[in-house]
Order: C-alpha cells, then structure tokens, then sequence
C-alpha cells in the first residue's frame, strides 16, 4: 500500500493554541475526519483491536487480578486486602506470596461440602432437564414448520420475562400455603401441607426450570437436522421403536446433549439466586460462599480463593463447551 | 411404530410448556388478587387492580426501572457493536495471531458463573481506581460496562452463526469492483445479518434488564438497578405488588415477541419473494 501523508490541518487551528492538539485529532481521529488514519493503518487491524481489547481489559485481565487477589492477606482497609508487593527501598520488592487462603479453603469443611453439594446439585438438575428437554425437542423437530416456529417461540418466550421474576413465581407455587399445596389439600391428597421451600427439591425445581430453554435448544438445533427417513428404513428392517431410537437418534444426537448439558451444568454450579430464594441455608452452595465471604465477611482474597477453585473445578467442562461450539460454528459454514 | 413414539414425546412437550408455564400464570392471576397473602385467594374482593395502583405509586420502582431501561439500552447498543466487531472478525477474516484466544474470549462468557464474573470486574474497577483514578465511584458506567461484557458473548454468537450461513461470494464481488472494505460492509454485510443483530440487540437489553448478581458486585450506593431491587424485596418474602410488576412486563414481553417474529416472518417471505423474483428476470 502507497504511503499516504498524514492530512494536515488548517493553518488557522495550527497556529492557535490548541495547534498541537490538532494535529493529533487530524492524524488518529475519527477515520471520517482522516483519509491518512483509513489508508495508513485503519481496516482490519482496527476492526480486530475493538473488540479484542475489550475483551482484554474486562474480560482476561479481571481473572488475572482475582488470581493475584488470592494470594493476598486480608487487611482492615479499604480495599480490604494488603498488596502483594511493596518496595522495601529502591532496589528491593518484598513479596508475599500467601497460600493461606488455599489452605483455609482445604481446612475448613464448609467450602469442601459446599463445592460437593454444588456439584451434586448440578448434575441432577442437568440429569432432569435432559429428561424434560428431550421429549420437547424431538417433538418440536417433528412437527410441521409452521408449528415448529410456533413452539419456538412458546420456549423463547418465558426466557425474555425476567429470570429473578420467574424464580420468584416458584415461591408463590412452593410455599406451605401455596398453590401447589392448597390444591393437594383441596383434592383430599394430602392431609398436612408438604414443606416444599427451602429444601434440595426446590432448589431442583428452580434450576431445571430457569434452564431448561438451554437444553431445549441445542438439543432442538441438532434433532431439526436428522435425517428421518433413517427411522423408517430401521423400521422397515424389523427394529423396534425403542431399539431405533437408542441405536439411531440417540447417537446422532450427541453433540446437542453435550453442548445442552454444559449450558446447563456450567452455569448451575455457581447459581446464587436461586438457592439464596429457594434453598435452604443449612447447606449452601459455593456461589452463595462466595458472595457471603465478599459482601458479608468483607474477605476479598477468600473469596477470590474461592472463585479459582471454583474455576479450576469447571476448566473441564468449560474446556469441553468451548471445543464443541467452534466445532459447531465451524461445521455450519 | 413411529407414531406412537411421536405421541408420547407430544405429551412431553405440552408437559414441558406447561412447566414453563405454570408459574407465570399463577403470578399474573394472584396480582389480581385483593389479600396481602399472596397465595390466599380473596374471593370477595377479587380481582382487582390495587396492587397495580400501589406499583405505580412506588418511586424506588419506578426509579429503578428507569435506571434498568437506560442501562438496559446502553448495554445492547455497546454489545451489539462489539458482539457484530467480533462475529466478523472470526467468521469472515480468516486466520489471525491471536484468533483462537478471542474464539475462546466469546465463548467462555456463555458459561462463566456469574458470580466469578462479578467478582472479577469489581476487583478490576477497583484496581483501575488505584492505578489511574477511573472509575472513581461505581455507577451506571461500571454496571454498564461490566453488562456489555458478558452480553456481547450472545451476540457474538448469534452474528456468527448468520454470518457463517452465507457464502462470502457477494462481498467478494463488491471487492472486485473496486468497493472499499468499508464500503462493502456497510452496503453488502451489515443489511443481510440485521436479523442478527436485531436479535442480538434484544438479547443483550434482556440480560442486561434482568441481572442481578454482576449488577451487585459493580453497583455502587446511588445506582440500583431494578433486579436488585426486586432481589431484596423478594428475599425478605413474597410481596403482592412483584406479581403486578410480574405481569406487567409478561404483558410486554408476549407483545413483543409475537410482534417481532410476525415481522420477522413477513420479512423473510419478502426476501425469498425478491430472489425468485430476481431469478425469473434473469433467465
């Protein structure tokens, strides 16, 4: 590409006060206001470095700070953690790397059950919406178009009304004097109401729930796609509908289960809201930990400690959903 | 054989939508609902708007959701920008240094637990204070920064999968004929995944409109967005006026979705219209 001279500005600004200033906006301003900043070096590099940086700066950089965060003491300040290195005299650093923090995560019993019981409830919660979502899915894909557009929309739907609101409606369903247990009563099928809030069950409930269109719709994108003249033919050759399906449809349906259950499970073990609305408070979960250790206890490196365990945990499976979805973009082109 | 297999995953999906649906129904009924039990239905003196009444007489509310909405709008406008910046670079500019970590930078945002999120980005805003004295308190920039960054993961995605359907072929053309890059884009790229980008705008207001555990990190002491507000409000138990706001914004919701994919619908078929239309002349 020639070399293109920077534009110049007109004399009259160069010459006042704000001359050098000028110059600058002329030469890396708004490239409608630079022909030099288009030819010489805007385009694709410019195009890449937007959103790269940002990612950078409040994406990448922020983890690296939480990692440094928890190797530092705790410190009555605010901030509230002491720094990490301080310059003795001019040609010393003291640094102090503290690994306490990790070993109190170790020590004490709390976050260990707490990273356990999260991940326990995860994998049930993915375990129950797969099992809702599947059925939805299939029946979804094998509709006629018009429907199928239909239903789309009656899953998107719930999914734009507030998230907090949705999980709020289950408290008004789950309570002792709620519907669900009026209604029993009402029928004569139970004679005491079931204590429904505040247990695993509600916390199940809420997580399948507010999920649950993130299963549905992988797994939807990928059965839209099978081939059903697949089925007939295994029909046609003597196989059950069970034996066909487990043999044919189940297979082929993989990525859509892998890539479902990671938007699910990935996201429920750090769930705050809903345990902290329908959970109990004898058995938290490690993103309740979290935010008590930071917003209640004030102990920013604990909490920071907590969050790295907490990623180390998911590096897996985050892993795993990252390498699926290039592969998906990847394959729709 | 098929069939009846079909038949039993039908029942499953008006189960599942009836999941879905429940709640939201039970809320809309009981914001109609005279006691201040919200569960206990007053049949005497229901149904009736006094909850509604009560809503809109609530300042911290509605100031609230002004806040939301302005944040909300923000953060779609930024994202949408970023979010379509990005999903061009990766689909349409081949291999890069340093491609596979923005790839992974997009992506991991879908997943990350929001709590580490928030963690994050206050433990930046707060060293940034110390090192250059921005932001020197939390407010709506902080929360709206911190919004656009894990909205723009969706829109991303959404403009990638678009743009990944169509082939570079027209944009190529354009090239050969001497249109600038710039020019091409806003001319040929940027109309065929307006779809996209309109979808991903909504997406983004979306999150934005209903986080609650960033915006809690990131807020500070004058700014509290709406979630938050309903967080603290629903934490101290059930109150009736929740169910009125519930409904109110269902209301918005269904209108707008049923709108838009009309819309969408009518100008899909238009396009398809055009192409034949294009075709025939041509032969």
């Amino acid at each position: 590409m020639a070399r293109i001279p920077p534009p110049q500005p007109p004399h009259h600004l160069v010459e006042g006060r704000l001359g050098a200033w000028w110059e600058l906006f002329y030469r890396y301003g708004p490239p409608r206001w630079s022909f030099y900043v288009r030819h010489a070096w805007a385009g694709e590099r410019l195009v890449i470095a937007v959103p790269y940086l940002w990612l950078l700066l409040f994406f990448l950089i922020p983890f690296i700070i939480v990692f440094k965060m928890s190797f530092s003491e705790v410190r009555l300040a605010m901030p509230p953690y002491a720094p990490l290195w301080e310059w003795v005299s001019e040609k010393a650093v003291d640094v102090r790397l503290n690994f306490g923090n990790y070993l109190y995560l170790l020590t004490d019993d709390l976050y260990f059950s707490a990273y356990l019981y999260s991940l326990k409830v995860a994998a049930i919660s993915t375990v129950f919406c797969l099992l809702i979502a599947y059925p939805m899915a299939y029946a979804m894909a094998r509709s006629s178009p018009a429907t199928r557009n239909l239903y789309l929309m009656l899953i998107i739907l719930p999914f734009w009304t507030s998230f907090l609101l949705r999980v709020y409606a289950w408290i008004g369903l789950l309570q002792n004097n709620g519907v669900i247990n009026s209604v029993l009563l009402a029928l004569g099928i139970i004679d005491e109401p079931i204590t429904m809030m505040q247990t695993d069950f509600a916390v199940f409930i809420g997580i399948v729930y507010s999920y649950l269109p993130f299963m549905i719709l992988p797994l939807y994108s990928n059965l839209e796609k099978h081939d059903f003249t697949l089925l007939e033919a295994a029909a046609d050759l003597g196989a059950g509908p069970v034996k066909s399906f487990l043999r044919i449809t189940l297979p082929l349906s993989r990525p859509g289960i892998i890539a479902g259950s990671l938007l699910v499970f990935i996201p429920a073990v750090g769930e705050y809201v809903i345990p902290s609305l329908l959970g109990s408070t004898d058995q938290l979960m490690i993103g309740r930990v979290l935010a008590d250790e930071f917003f209640a206890n004030r102990d920013w490196p604990v909490a920071s400690a907590v969050a790295i365990a907490m990623l180390l945990l998911l590096m897996v499976p985050i892993m795993i959903f990252q390498h699926f979805q290039s592969r998906e973009l990847a394959g729709a082109k | 054989m098929i069939r009846s297999r079909h038949w039993f995953s039908k029942t499953g999906l008006w189960l599942g939508l009836f999941f879905l649906y429940a709640p939201i129904i039970s809320m809309v009924v009981f914001s109609f609902n005279n006691s201040r039990l919200v569960t206990v239905w007053d049949a005497a003196n229901s149904p009736t708007l006094k909850w509604y009444g009560e809503l809109f007489r609530n300042e911290q509310i509605l100031g609230a959701a002004l806040l939301s909405i302005r944040i909300a709008a923000m953060t779609a406008t930024g994202a949408v920008i970023l979010g379509t910046l990005a999903g061009l670079v990766l689909v349409r500019f081949g291999p890069f240094r340093g491609r596979a970590l923005l790839s992974g930078m997009t992506t991991a945002p879908l997943v990350m637990p929001e709590v580490i999120t928030g963690l994050s980005l206050l433990l930046l805003f707060v060293a940034l204070e110390q090192l250059i004295g921005w932001p020197a308190t939390r407010d709506v920039t902080t929360i709206t920064i911190a919004h656009i960054t894990f909205s723009m993961a969706y829109v991303t995605i959404v403009v990638q999968s678009r743009l990944a359907g169509f082939d570079n072929s027209l944009e190529e053309a354009a090239l050969d004929l001497g249109a600038r890059p710039a020019k091409v884009f806003f001319r040929i790229t940027l109309p065929l995944i307006v779809p996209a980008i309109l979808s991903g705008w909504l997406l983004a207001f979306t999150l934005s409109w209903d986080d609650v555990v960033v915006s809690q990190f990131v807020a500070g002491p004058g700014s509290t967005t709406l979630p938050m507000v309903i967080f603290s409000k629903v934490r101290l138990g059930v109150s009736p006026d929740v169910n009125a706001l519930a409904t109110i914004l269902v209301l918005i919701v269904a209108t707008g979705v049923v709108a838009s994919s009309i819309w969408m619908r009518r100008q899909e078929r238009r396009r398809e219209r055009e192409i034949q239309m294009a075709v025939a002349a041509n032969k």
